[in-house]
């Protein structure tokens, strides 16, 4: 890695501008647009009111449509009669689970969920019929005409709940009881390990759940046309699966379904499910003949959730005197909640990422999921990754004081090298760790903070990563993940057609910048079609941060080809070879004689006379993973490349009330290569505010006693930080190219979530000599563990046990170091 | 989305026409001011009002004016006005202050001094949607029989959440009331009652037209308010602390704590362990102890109930040393 390419850029929140402290001169060519900060291509119509969100569309004649949910947390229903509903005026239709009897589900291998429940509900909130009426009112007026007969069946209130109760099971599939999924992996002997090791070091965390909590609540709207065509706007990020699940739910061909992802108004992994509302909202159009639409409510938001498992976390971990990790093992157990969800890849994630920061030469992960009578858990920013890295980031802080050595030092000593292979597998390209902990360590004065501020103030550090994209398809193919289609417009104009969603990350932007930077153009003056079935290309969705770096390739391709194609017959004008034409400023110029050109209009209509329409075509697969085929499981944890991030919290604890309040983190982020740095920024800041969430306050509190209800499913009850708890961000973006980005890019839009918890835990303990190994780090919590330590108890509130789970027995892969084939094609190559 | 049901809304001119409409509608009409707590609980269908009032329409509600015998302030009166008023800021203090601790800005804008003495109690089994509320087999306070948070309990045990009911009481307020009837007059402290369906000692059709604060002279009060968040959220503990003073001695002394009870809790105890003494850190430590046993949390708001118990001492303390700060000053 050339240090000539690192390249830092330094902001604060409070708005004191970017200074560029380039550590060395960029051995890249200089880009026009890469790398300044843009204003998002969709951020004036968002910020003055003009998107249109899913629920801002009206048809004409359109009806809306409610949802009945299930009041029982598990129970089978025995009776529904909708006669009296159906006979409302107003009333145009009503459907029940009989109306859509296929199941669907994200993953191929949980195909568990009903559009509306067949003969059983798995939690309150559970949809049970739907109603189509000429206004909600009516609809709403509805829903309580119809008479539902349960029989209630036992509810499974928690994770240990389920291990402990086989019996009546939630679902009929699965790991067997209600354990819908168990991984026992081991690469490496990691009892060797541990033999082996100077420190041996055991600890028990709890991440409780959380939701995504996005701003704009779930609609959609459904159009069945008289010629038999199937439209839906929905505000989803995953337009692709949606298509797939109306195809198979309605049993219609796929080519008679549009799906248009609309805006989307925050997601955060809560819209990539495909969801029952938009099933029910087609089917409705369906059976009335006229557009149907839904607005969830706030409180059905919550239900909808594939928000954070809830995981109980037990690590141990054999270290050298030295911190030199000798083996490691991690067990998980996931609450997730009434469905398959995206929980098996949940599951497979809560154990794959331990290896990519730190080198784990030998180490064994065993994961559990159960089914619990709640609100089905996902995919939410980070997904699966951050509970097993505030466990490991808590962990190693407590290794580094025990053996006496700096927690910054300690991480800095092992790091993972770059272009390497870890234990499980996992390719490693550029790794930027290093840099973002040296930037955060003195950019925050840790040296001369840590452990040695006044009680009551203290400062924590904690890493991590993050991939860009996963290396597979959610369902098995051969096809790209992310296609772009390009065309130029004898006007200058460029249309960008692309399937990926913009969800307020950006995508939009990074399409129209990328585009802009090799046609020479003007970002502003690129159009982007996106997210459309009938008009764009398949891209898979925007989840696991894969857009930037897929979508961003194949658009690079669709570009190139296209700037070949101009520049050929520009050059045929100007006189030069194609390879010197250079395109910049919106014109396209001899490189060795700038001020000889034409305008990008004028080489397109060149081109466009001498062979036809000018329009081309990019895709993107990622490259194989070295796990590929070698463990079951091998498809969770490989991506094309790995961020990487680190954290420095300050906070501060009032010792007479347990309050956390959090002033300060510092925070540096491996982007690979930074496209929009506004955009980036925005990235991290808003990381760093739901990290902070999910520290101090967030959680899903269910009533065990009361038909397992959601407590506070509401904006004002369920607690996330406002402004006035945000903390002052001190951003650093480091750039360690990766050979697999677009121009080098990583993800930044998950990863720095991912430091910030444990980073605060670490640092209350540095304020007040006390851990809370579990988070939300409330203040009842850390007076409780403060109480504790002054009666000379374990200065400590967590998790005490990990339940008996009937583990199977390990599957063994030997480390790459270990393997016979790979050491042999490793000395082949050498 | 959650809806509002259809309702009738009228727009009286006077307390008098307001008084009738609201005769006129009977059990099936509410009054509303700013709206922030009735819409809501419509939207939820804790009130289920077929007429709605609107009180914002009527002069007689409005204003706020320093008078010999205290200060008199509308009901009417928006919160950001009555934490922005010179004279209250200046005067009373703690009420500016509660009134600028009440949820967030766009709130306190249309949210009424009147609505926030009036506010429903709250009950996080009862502040839910109607479907919630059916997947629970309702409460007593609303459609059921059971009170989930003291099944036992022969009554609702819903949450005072005003944040300036608390100071009303604690200075010693007065309320102008004005029914079918004719007006009376009521000290602060009686218009509530320790129960949380029936939390106003005051007829339905009575409208509160004004609140009288009393001269500022010899006295000072504060208040704390403890919630998760800097905004936005409601009390889970309010501390109004009162003090009359003599030179350097309290002569007299009130502590009332908001959001542990279904009214503002007067703590005699507390106010006792003050009266005759300097306000020394061993007489403040008996205070906040004695606030502290009767504070009796439920688990039906944010927060753990036992140390939502606990802050009582700390909030208590930290009233009482602002006072004595702002004594020595
Ligand atoms: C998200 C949110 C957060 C909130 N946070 C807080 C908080 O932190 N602290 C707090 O104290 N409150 C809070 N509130 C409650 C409310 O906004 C305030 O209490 C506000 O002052 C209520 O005034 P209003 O004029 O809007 O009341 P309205 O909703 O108009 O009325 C409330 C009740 O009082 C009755 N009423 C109103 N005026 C009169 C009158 N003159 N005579 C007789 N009856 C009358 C109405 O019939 C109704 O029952 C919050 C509300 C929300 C939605
Ligand atoms: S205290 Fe009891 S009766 Fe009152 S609202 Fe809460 S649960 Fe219902």
């Amino acid at each position: 890695m050339a240090a000539g390419k690192r390249k830092a850029t330094e902001r604060r929140k409070d708005g004191k501008g970017i200074q560029d402290t380039s550590m060395g001169p960029p051995a890249v060519p200089s880009f026009r647009r890469i790398g300044k900060a843009f204003r998002k291509v969709d951020a004036t119509a968002k910020v003055t009111g003009v998107t249109k969100f899913a629920d801002d569309l009206f048809l004409p004649r359109m009806l809306f449509a409610k949802v009945l949910r299930s009041t029982q947390p598990h129970a089978r229903i025995r009776r529904i009669d909708v006669s009296r509903a159906l006979a409302l005026d107003g009333v145009h239709a009503v459907l029940t689970g009989r109306d859509l009897p296929i199941p669907f589900g994200i993953l191929p291998v949980s195909q568990d969920e009903h559009a509306l429940a067949l003969d059983k509900v798995r939690f309150v909130g559970d949809p049970v019929a739907a109603v189509a009426a000429r206004s909600e009112e009516i609809a709403t007026a509805a829903l309580d005409l119809i008479v539902v007969e349960y029989e209630p069946l036992a509810a499974i209130a928690s994770a240990e709940d389920a291990v402990e109760t086989p019996d009546p099971r939630i679902h009929d599939y699965g790991h067997g009881g209600n354990l819908h999924k168990v991984v026992s992996l081991e690469f490496g002997d990691v009892e060797r390990g541990f033999a082996e090791a100077d420190l041996v070091r055991e600890d028990l965390l709890f991440f409780e759940g959380s939701t995504h909590l996005p701003m704009e609540q779930h609609a959609a709207v459904a159009d069945w046309s008289p010629d038999r065509k199937l439209t839906l706007w929905s505000s989803t990020q995953t337009p692709h699966y949606v298509h797939r699940a109306l195809a198979q739910v309605l049993e219609l061909p796929p080519a008679r379904i549009r799906v248009i992802a609309t805006p989307n108004g925050g997601a955060f992994g809560g819209k990539s499910d495909p969801f029952s509302h938009e099933i029910v909202v087609a089917k409705l159009a369906m059976v009335t003949g006229r557009p149907v639409k839904i607005t969830l409510t706030r409180e059905e938001v919550f239900y909808c959730h594939r928000g954070r498992h809830p995981t109980l976390m037990w690590v141990k971990t054999g270290v050298k005197r030295d911190g030199a990790i000798t083996a490691m093992h991690f067990r998980s157990l996931l609450d997730g909640g009434a469905y398959g969800s995206y929980g098996v890849a949940s599951t497979y994630y809560t154990g794959a990422l331990q290896t990519v920061t730190y080198h784990i030469p030998r180490y064994k992960f065993q994961g559990a999921r159960a089914f619990t009578n709640k609100p089905p858990c996902g995919p939410k920013r980070g997904h699966g990754t951050p509970q097993p890295r505030f466990a490991l980031e808590v962990h190693l802080d407590k290794i580094a004081e025990q053996l006496g050595l700096d927690p910054a030092e300690l991480r800095l000593r092992h790091l993972v090298p770059p272009d390497s292979v870890t234990a499980n597998y996992l390719r490693v390209g550029s790794i930027g760790l290093g840099d973002c902990i040296r930037k955060v360590v003195d950019g925050s004065g840790w040296k001369d903070h840590f452990r040695k501020l006044p009680f009551g103030q203290g400062v924590g550090l904690a890493c991590s990563s993050y991939l860009t994209g996963a290396g597979l398809p959610v369902y098995w193919n051969d096809m790209p993940h992310s296609g772009v289609q390009l065309k130029c417009d004898r006007g200058g104009g460029v249309t960008v057609f692309c399937g990926s969603t913009e969800i307020g990350q950006g995508s939009d932007s990074v399409l129209a910048i990328i585009v802009a930077e090799v046609l020479g153009l003007d970002p502003f003056d690129v159009a982007v079609v996106a997210a459309d079935t009938d008009l764009t290309p398949v891209d898979l969705g925007s989840y696991s941060s894969r857009v930037t770096l897929m979508t961003g390739n194949a658009a690079i391709q669709a570009a190139e080809r296209a700037r070949d194609i101009l520049a050929r017959y520009a050059g045929e004008r100007l006189g030069v070879s194609a390879v010197r034409v250079r395109f910049a400023d919106g014109r396209v110029c001899d490189a060795a004689d700038p001020t000889r050109a034409i305008s990008f209009a004028e080489a397109v209509q060149l081109a466009e006379a001498a062979q036809g329409t000018v329009g081309t075509m990019g895709s993107y697969t990622p490259p194989r993973s070295p796990a590929s085929g070698r463990y079951r499981g091998a498809g969770v944890g490989p991506s094309p490349a790995y961020s990487y991030s680190a954290a420095v919290a300050e906070v501060v604890v009032e010792p007479d009330t347990g309050i956390v309040r959090v002033p300060r983190i510092w925070i540096a982020h491996d982007v690979g290569r930074c496209i929009n740095a506004a955009a980036v920024i925005g990235q991290i800041e808003g990381s760093v505010y739901m990290g902070l969430g999910e520290a101090l306050m967030e959680e899903m509190p269910y009533r065990a006693n009361r038909h397992v209800v959601h407590k506070i499913p509401s904006l004002l009850e369920y607690k996330s930080p406002t402004t006035l708890e945000m903390c002052d961000v001190v951003t650093y973006i480091v750039e360690h190219p990766d050979p697999n980005g677009p121009f080098g890019a990583k993800e930044a839009g998950q990863g720095p979530l991912l430091p910030v918890m444990p980073a605060v835990a670490n640092a209350v303990y540095d304020a007040v000599g006390v851990r809370v190994d579990e988070v939300p780090i409330t203040p009842e919590k850390v007076l409780k563990a403060l109480k504790r330590k002054a009666k000379g108890e374990p200065p400590r509130y967590g998790p005490t046990s990990f339940p008996a789970i009937p583990w199977p027995e390990p599957t063994y892969v030997p480390p790459p170091w270990e393997d016979v084939d790979t050491i042999a094609t490793a000395s082949r190559h050498r | 989305m959650l809806r509002l049901p259809s309702f009738t809304y009228r727009q009286p001119r006077s307390v008098r026409e307001a008084v009738a409409a609201k005769t006129d509608a009977g059990a099936d009409g509410m009054y509303v001011a700013g709206g922030t707590d009735l819409y809501p609980n419509m939207k939820r269908r804790h009130q289920e009002p077929r007429t709605v009032i609107s009180l914002m329409g009527i002069r007689e509600l409005t204003g706020c004016e320093m008078r010999d015998a205290g200060c008199v302030v509308g009901a009417n009166t928006s919160l950001t006005d009555l934490a922005a008023h010179p004279a209250i800021r200046r005067k009373y203090s703690a009420v500016a202050h509660a009134a600028e601790l009440v949820s967030t800005p766009l709130l306190r804008n249309m949210g009424t001094l009147g609505g926030n003495l009036c506010l429903d109690t709250r009950c996080n089994y009862y502040n839910q949607t109607y479907e919630w509320r059916k997947a629970i087999d309702f409460c007593m306070k609303k459609d059921g029989a059971i009170c989930w948070v003291a099944p036992s309990s022969p009554r609702c045990w819903a949450v005072s959440s005003s944040d300036v009911a608390p100071v009303a009481v604690a200075i010693g307020a007065e309320f102008l009331l004005v029914g079918p009837g004719g007006e009376r007059m009521v000290p602060a402290a009686r218009l509530y009652q320790n129960d949380g369906i029936n939390y106003l000692a005051k007829h339905p059709d009575e409208i509160l037209v004004e609140v009288r604060l009393p001269p500022p002279d010899g006295w000072d009060a504060v208040y704390r308010k403890l919630r998760r968040r800097g905004s936005f959220d409601f009390p889970v503990l309010g501390v109004a602390a009162w003090v009359r003073w003599d030179d350097a001695v309290v002569a007299d002394a009130r502590i009332v704590l908001g959001g542990v009870a279904s009214q503002p809790l007067e703590v005699p105890e507390a106010g006792a362990a003050l009266r005759g003494e300097h306000l020394s850190d061993e007489r403040i430590a008996a205070a906040a102890e004695s606030a502290y046993r009767p504070a009796k949390p439920l688990d039906n708001t944010d927060f753990d109930l036992s140390w939502r118990k606990q802050m009582t001492r700390v909030y208590v303390k930290g009233a009482l040393d602002e006072l004595r700060n702002r004594r020595g000053r």
